[in-house]
Formats: structure tokens, sequence, C-alpha cells
């Protein structure tokens, strides 16, 4: 990088006016050292040095000890866990840094409509001063999978309870023999009659709350009478009689069919009772309806293989889209009123100001947070290893986190890892001449 | 620098109120960002819910139930983080690693961007484009290297360890942004104080030094916040001694049942910075928008 050749000769620099003290070597060479020789120092060491180093490990073998040219390369393209992290990359390059520049623009626009904009900016912005890790360890909580744990599923069971309301019981079998084992009653039932739907196999905990004692139905003209009911009292009880001690189940649908159709269906009350009105004749069969035993909703296993990536990036855009605001809404108030003014008065609507005035202005800034996010998700590391669980790593993993799984949690490939970091530093290239070119003017 | 402090007059600069209608076309964008403001306050809120929650509890209703049984709630987690003896010496570790790697790098940028702006060497501005270069140099480009150095400099799991990585890898940003704010010192300043006899280390001192701390707060600040939530280094190059966040990551492998250690654990490293953000929230913005926008 700088070369501080010391001991050389310098043609004496031009100053303004008043002239300088003559030049003399210290001030041309070691007083400038003096001031940036120890930075130089730690960034030979820690930064120039290892980069050069990465490079040349990446050609040796795992140990460090045999040349094996670009083997480590050749390995990586063929293995299934990089493609995979390529893929990943490229998922979280198509998504993140569009999704975070989009939401931060509509949201700094936004903002500045409300009167409550600088709290509104605090909330957005504070994950950014939290550590990654932390932020994966939020989100691991939001993503578990039982609904009775996890937000996200919670938030979905609600809505999806709302559509198909979960069963009364789950789990529970047909006492006797009055009832098939898909809860029909196997003997045609008819008007007068009474219909005991026997249960068991049912724990106590999971008697549905408010049961109370069952009752026997009495039979009644012009109906059909009955109950659902937990066949079962400690000790054992008779099968198919209610006794004593014997719960009904409320809340129970019962179906009654004729020829195959259904024309009537019931729900059982706190004692497991229910009558069917206006039944005549007979040849009716009767079923306790499967809604009755539909499992509760399970919950969407977002830390599974699929969803693994989309719910880290989800994580992701909650800390960065706060930073992609605050940049924005920078650069949008440095917009000149007058502009806008002069659009409005042109009689442009709200939208069309957005579109042609205020997003053309914006895009340098919107440059900038773009390639400042691309950047940032390649880096990713933290994030993943906090939130995405052991066994689903191979499906989570991108490249950055592949190079240290590699060469750091015990597999010691260090030239493989050399490898993938010096890809990943290709990647960083075109970066870095843009970021020298667009400063070189600065120097 | 300036950007962040223009105060923003709300967009209807036009003189007449707004008519009943407008007003009301207000409620729904108002309720919209009052939604995506809960969104975001809610899984932050789980966490420390979650910490303040015995885990029995925990484990066997969700969080928010809290709400209903607000007795349920306990500072046993928080008790037994204090006497446990790895979170606490985690939680030193990092204190010391944050106080080193902020204090030197801002010091040592201090000076090399002087240099850079200030003083007449050869070479400068390709020591300055050198800079900016490697401000692009990510952290997994150096580990491997300085991993084999520091285990035969006996560097591994050591203090100064991290903070010398750390050091390094901020210097380059840092000087960046430094540079860019001593160079906007007026020259006149400069030469006045030149006349005056005074030498590069008293200019630095008694003239770039008082001038610059903005910059060198805010700087500061970034790098507290930087170095205090690092994960990726701590877990590397430390085994025994490390910062919180890497101490924390054995105990997620049964993540649901050592959940009364965790959620305690990253709520409460999360406070700190948190609260150092609060604090000096402008910097903190100031130094995100020269170092984005610039």
């Amino acid at each position: 990088m700088t070369s501080t050749s010391v001991g050389a000769e310098f043609p004496d620099v031009v100053r303004t006016p008043p002239a300088p003290p003559p030049v003399s070597p210290f001030r041309q060479v070691l007083l400038p050292f003096s001031f940036f020789g120890p930075a130089l120092l730690l960034l030979s060491v820690f930064l120039i040095y290892p980069a050069i180093a990465t490079v040349i490990r990446a050609l040796f073998d795992d140990r460090g000890k045999k040349f094996v040219w670009l083997d480590n390369f050749d390995r990586m393209f063929s293995d299934d866990i990089i493609y995979t992290a390529i893929k990943n990359n490229v998922i979280w390059i198509a998504i993140a840094p569009l999704t975070v520049t989009l939401l931060g623009l509509v949201l700094a626009v936004l903002n500045e409509r409300i009167s409550w904009a600088s709290a509104f900016k605090v909330v957005l912005f504070l994950p950014l001063a939290i550590s990654l890790f932390a932020v994966g360890v939020i989100w691991r909580i939001v993503y578990q999978q039982d609904p009775d744990q996890g937000l996200l599923n919670a938030g979905i069971t609600v809505a999806h309870d709302v559509f198909t309301p979960p069963g009364v019981l789950h789990n529970a079998l047909p006492s006797g023999n009055a009832l098939s084992n898909r809860f029909v009653l196997k003997q045609p039932i008819a008007a007068g009659d009474t219909a005991k739907l026997a249960l068991t196999g049912i724990l106590p905990e999971d008697v549905p709350s408010g049961a109370k004692q069952a009752v026997d139905p009495k039979p009644e003209s012009g109906k059909i009478t009955g109950v659902v009911w937990r066949d079962f009292k400690p000790g054992g009880g008779k099968i198919g009689v209610v006794e004593k001690g014997e719960l009904g189940i409320p809340g129970a649908s019962i179906d009654l069919l004729k020829d195959g159709k259904k024309v009537g269906s019931a729900k059982t009350d706190d004692g497991g009772g229910f009558t069917f009105d206006g039944v005549s004749g007979s040849g009716y069969t009767m079923q306790i309806a499967p809604a009755t035993f539909r499992a509760p909703f399970g919950g969407v296993e977002w830390l599974g293989a699929s969803l693994v990536v989309p719910a880290i990036i989800i994580a992701f855009l909650w800390t960065a889209v706060g930073f992609a605001m605050v940049v924005i809404g920078a650069g949008l108030a440095a917009i000149s009123r007058d502009v806008l003014e002069a659009a409005r008065t042109d009689g442009a609507s709200e939208f069309q100001i957005f579109r042609r005035v205020t997003v053309p202005l914006l895009m340098p800034v919107l440059t900038v947070v773009f390639v400042t996010q691309m950047i940032g998700v390649l880096k990713v590391f933290d994030i993943i290893y906090a939130i995405a669980p052991g066994s689903v790593r191979n499906d989570a993993t991108t490249l950055a986190f592949e190079m240290w799984r590699r060469s750091f949690s015990g597999q010691n490939q260090f030239g493989f890892g050399a490898a993938i970091a010096s890809f990943l530093m290709l990647l960083f290239l075109p970066y870095l001449i843009y970021q020298v070119r667009s400063q070189r003017k600065n120097a | 620098m300036a950007v962040a402090e223009v105060r923003q007059p709300a967009l209807r600069s036009d003189v007449t109120p707004m008519t009943i209608g407008q007003r009301f076309a207000k409620v729904p964008l108002n309720v919209f960002l009052l939604v995506v403001a809960l969104l975001w306050v809610l899984p932050a809120a789980g966490l420390f819910v979650t910490s303040v929650l015995p885990k029995d509890i925990a484990n066997a209703s969700g969080w928010w139930n809290v709400f209903s049984k607000p007795s349920e709630v306990t500072f046993e987690n928080y008790r037994n983080m204090f006497n446990n003896d790895t979170i606490t010496h985690a939680l030193w570790v990092t204190a010391q690693v944050t106080l080193g790697a902020t204090v030197l790098p801002v010091l040592l940028a201090s000076f090399a961007a002087y240099a850079l702006a200030w003083i007449d060497f050869p070479g400068r501005d390709i020591a300055f484009v050198g800079v900016v270069g490697l401000m692009v140099v990510p952290i997994q480009m150096a580990l491997i290297p300085i991993f084999s150095l520091y285990n035969k400099l006996n560097l591994f799991d050591t203090i100064p360890g991290l903070v010398l990585f750390h050091t390094a890898f901020a210097l380059p940003f840092a000087i960046f942004l430094l540079r860019n704010f001593f160079a906007g010192i007026p020259k006149d300043l400069m030469e006045a104080a030149r006349i005056d006899g005074a030498g590069e280390w008293k200019l630095f001192f008694k003239v770039v030094l008082p001038l610059g701390l903005p910059a060198i707060a805010a700087l500061g600040i970034f790098q507290v916040l930087f170095v205090w939530n690092d994960f990726l280094v701590g877990f590397t190059l430390a085994q025994d001694n490390v910062p919180i966040a890497p101490a924390l990551a054995g105990q997620l492998r049964q993540f649901g049942s050592n959940l009364d250690v965790i959620a305690p654990a990253s709520f409460f490293s999360a406070v700190i910075p948190l609260t150092i953000f609060a604090l000096f929230q402008r910097y903190f913005v100031q130094g995100l928008l020269a170092g984005s926008v610039k």
C-alpha cells in the first residue's frame, strides 16, 4: 500500500505563503510516520498480511503442508453444501437489499407526515443498537413452532382457528361395540330412540372444560335423544352404561344422516346430551362428526429446512430497515421544498411527485443504502448462527457462514475455509473498485 | 454530516389549514405506522418478558400471557445470571475489550487522519486510497491467518488479542471518517497556529482534536456498539475469555430448556448498547450518515 521510502530525496513542497521553515528530512519522513506509523503497522499485520496469506493458504491442503494448487476451489465447486451456500447468498442478495431500501424509502416518506415522527424513527432504529446475536435470540423466540410459545405461530393460529376451529377432543376411542372406529353408530336409529355414544381413551386433562356428570338420555317421541360421554370412571365402570362419576363431553358435533345425506347436526351440552327434533320414521345413521376430533393447528415450522432462510432474512430486515429509513430520511430532508412545491403547483398528484421528483432526487442516497446492504448481506454470520438450529445449518448456510464452519467449528479445514474466504473477497472486489474510484477525487 | 441536523418541516408548507377531510385521511396512515411500530416492538418485548418468567412457565405458555398473570414475573433468572461465573466473566471481558478497542482505534485513527489531512508527505494520496480500499476487507478474510498467528504469539484467548484485532478492523473507517472531518477545519486557522510557532503535535492536540470532537464522539459511540455487539471475532479468537455473545453460543443447542439463561443474558447485554445509543443518539446518527452518505 503506502511506501514510506525512508531517506529518499524530495523536491521542495510548494506551500501557501508565508513560507514554512526549511523542510528537514525529519519533517518529511519521521514526523508523518510518527502520526501514521502505528495505524499502518496494525493495518499491515491485521488486514494486508492476512488478506494475502489467506489467498496463499487457499492453495495448500487443510493441514497447510502440501501445495495443492487449485484443488480447494475444485472441491468447493463440487460440494453440495457450498452449492446451497451460494444459492442462499443469491436469495439473500436478491431479496434483502432491495426490500430494505424500498421499505426504508416508503417508511421515510410516510414518516414525514406524522406528528410522532421522531418516536417512530427511534423505535425502528433500536434493533440496530442490539447485537445481531441477541437479534437472533429474539427471533428464535418469535419463531418457536408451538403456537403456545412462538408469537408468530400464535398469531397464525388465531387466524387459522377462525376458519377451521380445532375439535374438543384429540384422542378418543369408541367404547364398547356401538360405534365403529370412525365413530359411526353401527345400528340404524329411528325416531324415539336414544343414542349412547360411548368414548374412552380420554386422559383426564383432555376432558373439555365445563364437562358435567353425563345424563342418561330419555326417549321422546318425534325426537332422537342421546349422549356423548367418557365411558370410564376410576375403577373402570360398566361399558356402554352411563354411571355416576362419568363425565359428558360438551361441544361435540353430532351428524344425523339419512340415505347417506346429512339431515341434521347438533352440539352436545355440558352433560354430553343432545337432541334432534322433528324426526320421523327410521333408517337414520348417526356419527360423531370428524370436526370433534380435529387436531389443533400445530404451527408452521419456520426453522425447518425449507423456511429457515426466509425466516432469517425477515429477522435481518427487522434490524436493517431502521438504518435505511434514517439515512433516506436525511436525504429527503435535504430535498428543496421549493422543488416539491413547484411540482404541486403544477398539479402533480402526491404519487406523481413521489415517482417523478422525490425518487430521482434521492437516487444517490438510495444507491448508497442499497450497496451498503449488499455488502452487509454478504458478511452475515451471527444471525444465522443464532437462529438456525444445528439440524438445519446445512440448509441455512451462506459462504461467510460456511467459511467459518469449515475452519473453526472443529472441522479444521483451513485450506478449504481459506478458499471460501478468497472467493468471498472476489465478490467484494467490484465494491472495492467502486469505493476507491469514488473516493479518489477526495484524496 | 450536517444533513442529519436539518429539521424537517412537515410537508404541508401551504398556509391554508388542513380541511377535515385531509385530517381524516391521516387516520389510516397513523394506524398503519402504529402497526409497523408495534411489529418492531413486539419481538423485543418477547425477549424481555421471557427473561422475567420462570423457566417452566416460559416453556409452557406464551410470554404474552403474562399480561393476564403479572404475578408470575420474577427476577430469579437475573439473580442466577449474576451468580453464574461464566456469564459475569464474559460481561467483564466484554467491558474490557470494548474499552480498549474503542480508545485505541480512536486515538490511532486521529493521529493517522491528521497526517492524511494536514501533513504533506510522499505517498499521502495513495495511503488515503489504500485506507478506503481496506474498508472493504471482510473480517472473514483475516480469521485464518490471525488465528495461527495468535496461537504462535500466545495471543489466542487473551483480551489484548481481541482488542488489537478489533482496533485494526476499526481503523480504515475511523481514519476515513476523521480525515474527512479534519480536512474541513479552516486552513487559515491551521496556518495561523503554525505562524504562532505551534509544532505538528501541538497543532494536533490544541487545535485539531478539540475541533474534531463531534466526529470523534460519533466514532467512539459507533465503535462501542460495534465491539460490544461482536460475536464472530470473540467466538473465533477466544475460548475461555470470551465476550458475552460467544459465551451464550453453547447454550443455543438446547434453546428451549436454556431459555432462562439465554433470555436474561441476551437482554442484559442489549441494555448497555441500547442505553448508550439512547443517550448519544444524535452522534450515532451523524456518524452513520457521514459513513454512508459521503
